[in-house]
């Protein structure tokens, strides 16, 4: 056991944040193929690489708090507990999935997990995410509400429309930027003005907390000091966490005309996923036996998951006009 | 029942002041709704009397306000965002009909989003090209979206009561220029009036016309001086747009046999054009002429008065429909 850097959480909370990163992980690697093979219609929007940063502001969270999400979303449901199996029947257009087939890949949500939808207009959530926390101070329970966005979503409008207004009524809001690099096909040094949102933040009268959102125990404490703050009454905060996505922007696009190899190659020796298992195993929590069992499990319960969606049903044509109206 | 006398305004005012004491999760938004008691008067000592808590001035964010309305709708309550002028509404498009209009239905009926957005609509004030566009068939147009055209203060109150009891997105079109010109009775008693109940304004047998929100006045007016000429016309109203009210619309056009259908909005691609289509479709058989149509010119809202009365329907060219609906009728 090393002892020169004593582990700053819990074992079993690392075990964990382990277990929903893997889950993410080869959830993602699983619809890549679902989607190479045509089991699936539509796109597909990875966040593989990205693991650290839904998991660790999740595993901040409880149950009643809420989360936003968006076309990259896979990662924050099952950080915030949503469960493979109709989450890949959601996926595949079925009706045991999630949304009964009506959203797909990119809609995702699970309500009473506190999934409050993952969302195709690129930052398309920011403003239910504050209403939520809107809702929270007024239910005054120390509810929280977290916005996921990516890089692309700062230069959104409503973005500095809601944080006015969470800064001005000191909404219990935690604005999480997944900083993965690029705007679809662009760096996001290209399209933003400054040094980036947390900067921005500050400026607009929050905290703006930058973190190496690879390293999940970073992530964690991070997140864990703005959300008590914002459950205490604090005001709104937003942490932006500096990634990569292994994949392109959508799984049609390899991401190589973009990136260099050197450039993937230097995130890939900072893969939050190997970074976890380390801090695992050198701090005898789990062996690296145990490490192995742990990811057949995970990968066989997903591979379960592909097989069961591929047997479930279409949704019925009658549904098409169900939930237009409450 | 005893009634009074209230203005346009008045009614609105009353509603909101009705739900808000009755329902705690009401809460109201916008600019300079609250302790300035709204640019228009519609929410007056509601500020004073609920409170900043529940009756809130938003900064100028259409789309952060109306958003952040989506999200507490998705949590439990009943916001009424205003926009002030309706024409502002563009700027919060992506949350009206990207998200509230469809979280119902993209989630598979997980959640409903009970927001009710009141917005203007209405020229004739010489506010010029961005203050007075009437837009409700925009929304319309969008599955998930419910939408209501009150042309009274007795509907206004009634259908403003029901939006903030509907588990929907509702947009609740209110035409400026009515709101302290025109008075009408309101019982004292509560009551509500439901979504997708058209009303015979007024009685007639030889020709439909069919107006909604200030053109029900502007048609009941010309029904008058139609009456002078031996002309029966019976003006129906269908308060509503979704949900719409066809039934009425088809019985009246089956039993008249002509239809003018009359919009403060654009004429292309407009109200009229859906409820010609209804029409056409439910009373073929009965028509005895083409529809007629009556909108806004397609011309951006002009300054100018004259241009802008030009622009906006009015009784002579309603009465001009009617007359080439009676002259385009087959012979028997």
């Amino acid at each position: 056991m090393n002892n020169r850097n004593p582990l700053p959480i819990e074992p079993d909370l690392l075990i964990e944040m382990y277990r929903r990163m893997l889950t993410i992980r080869f959830f993602e690697e699983a619809v890549f193929d679902v989607y190479r093979k045509g089991w699936m219609p539509g796109l597909a929007h990875l966040s593989d690489g990205q693991e650290a940063t839904p998991v660790g502001v999740c595993m901040a969270l409880r149950p009643e708090d809420t989360i936003t999400s968006t076309h990259r979303g896979h990662g924050h449901i099952i950080a915030k507990g949503g469960q493979v199996e109709p989450m890949m029947a959601e996926v595949m257009g079925k009706v045991s999935g999630y949304c009964r087939g009506k959203g797909g890949e990119m809609h995702i949500a699970d309500v009473s997990l506190g999934i409050l939808g993952a969302n195709g207009i690129v930052g398309g959530g920011l403003g239910i995410a504050a209403g939520s926390a809107f809702t929270a101070k007024r239910e005054g329970k120390g509810r929280v509400s977290v916005a996921f966005f990516g890089d692309g979503a700062v230069n959104q409008g409503l973005w500095y429309e809601t944080a006015n207004m969470a800064v001005l009524w000191k909404l219990p809001l935690i604005y999480v930027c997944e900083n993965n690099q690029y705007t679809e096909f662009t760096h996001w040094k290209k399209l933003t003005a400054g040094e980036g949102l947390a900067t921005r933040a500050r400026a607009m009268g929050m905290p703006g907390v930058e973190v190496d959102g690879n390293d999940i125990v970073a992530v964690y404490q991070a997140a864990r000091e703005l959300v008590e703050a914002a459950r205490c009454g604090e005001g709104p905060a937003t942490l932006v966490c500096h990634t990569i996505r292994y994949g392109g922007h959508h799984v049609g696009d390899p991401g190589t005309a973009y990136r260099t190899k050197e450039e993937m190659e230097e995130w890939r020796k900072k893969d939050p996923i190997q970074r976890c298992e380390r801090l695992l195993v050198e701090n005898g929590i789990l062996s690296p036996q145990e490490i192995e069992a742990t990811r057949t499990e995970i990968d066989q319960r997903i591979q379960n998951a592909v097989q069961q969606a591929r047997q479930d049903p279409f949704p019925p044509i009658e549904e098409v006009h169900e939930h237009v109206y409450a | 029942m005893s009634t009074r006398e209230l203005t346009f305004a008045q009614a609105i005012r009353e509603a909101l002041d009705e739900e808000l004491a009755r329902d705690e999760r009401v809460v109201l938004f916008g600019e300079d709704v609250g302790a300035w008691g709204g640019v228009f008067r519609t929410t007056e000592g509601l500020y004073e009397k609920y409170g900043p808590e529940r009756v809130i001035d938003t900064p100028l964010s259409e789309e952060g306000y109306v958003g952040l309305a989506v999200g507490i709708a998705m949590t439990g309550m009943h916001p009424v965002p205003e926009i002030m002028f309706g024409d502002f509404i563009t700027l919060a498009m992506d949350q009206i009909v990207n998200q509230a209009a469809k979280m119902r239905y993209m989630t598979g009926g997980q959640v409903a989003v009970p927001i009710t957005i009141r917005a203007t609509m209405g020229g004739g004030r010489s506010s010029g090209a961005q203050h007075s566009q009437s837009w409700h068939a925009w929304f319309a147009h969008v599955p998930g979206l419910k939408v209501a055209v009150p042309a009274t203060p007795y509907d206004a109150k009634g259908l403003l009561k029901s939006a903030l009891r509907d588990p929907n997105p509702v947009l609740f079109f209110e035409d400026k220029v009515m709101y302290h010109k025109i008075k009408g009775p309101v019982p004292e008693e509560e009551y509500l009036i439901p979504f997708g109940v058209a009303d015979i304004k007024r009685q007639g047998g030889d020709v439909t016309i069919v107006a909604l929100s200030r053109m029900v006045h502007t048609a009941l007016a010309a029904a008058e001086k139609l009456a002078q000429e031996g002309i029966s016309a019976e003006v129906i109203d269908p308060r509503t747009l979704t949900p719409l009210d066809e039934e009425t619309l088809i019985q009246s056009v089956c039993k008249t046999g002509g239809a003018v259908i009359v919009d403060e909005g654009y004429t292309r691609f407009g109200v009229t054009a859906e409820l010609a289509a209804v029409i056409a479709k439910g009373a073929f058989d009965y028509l005895d002429a083409p529809i007629e149509r009556v909108a806004a010119f397609d011309v951006p809202i002009p300054f100018s008065p004259p241009l802008e009365f030009a622009t906006i329907p009015d009784e002579e060219r309603i009465i001009q429909a009617v007359h080439r609906v009676l002259e385009g009728r087959r012979p028997q």
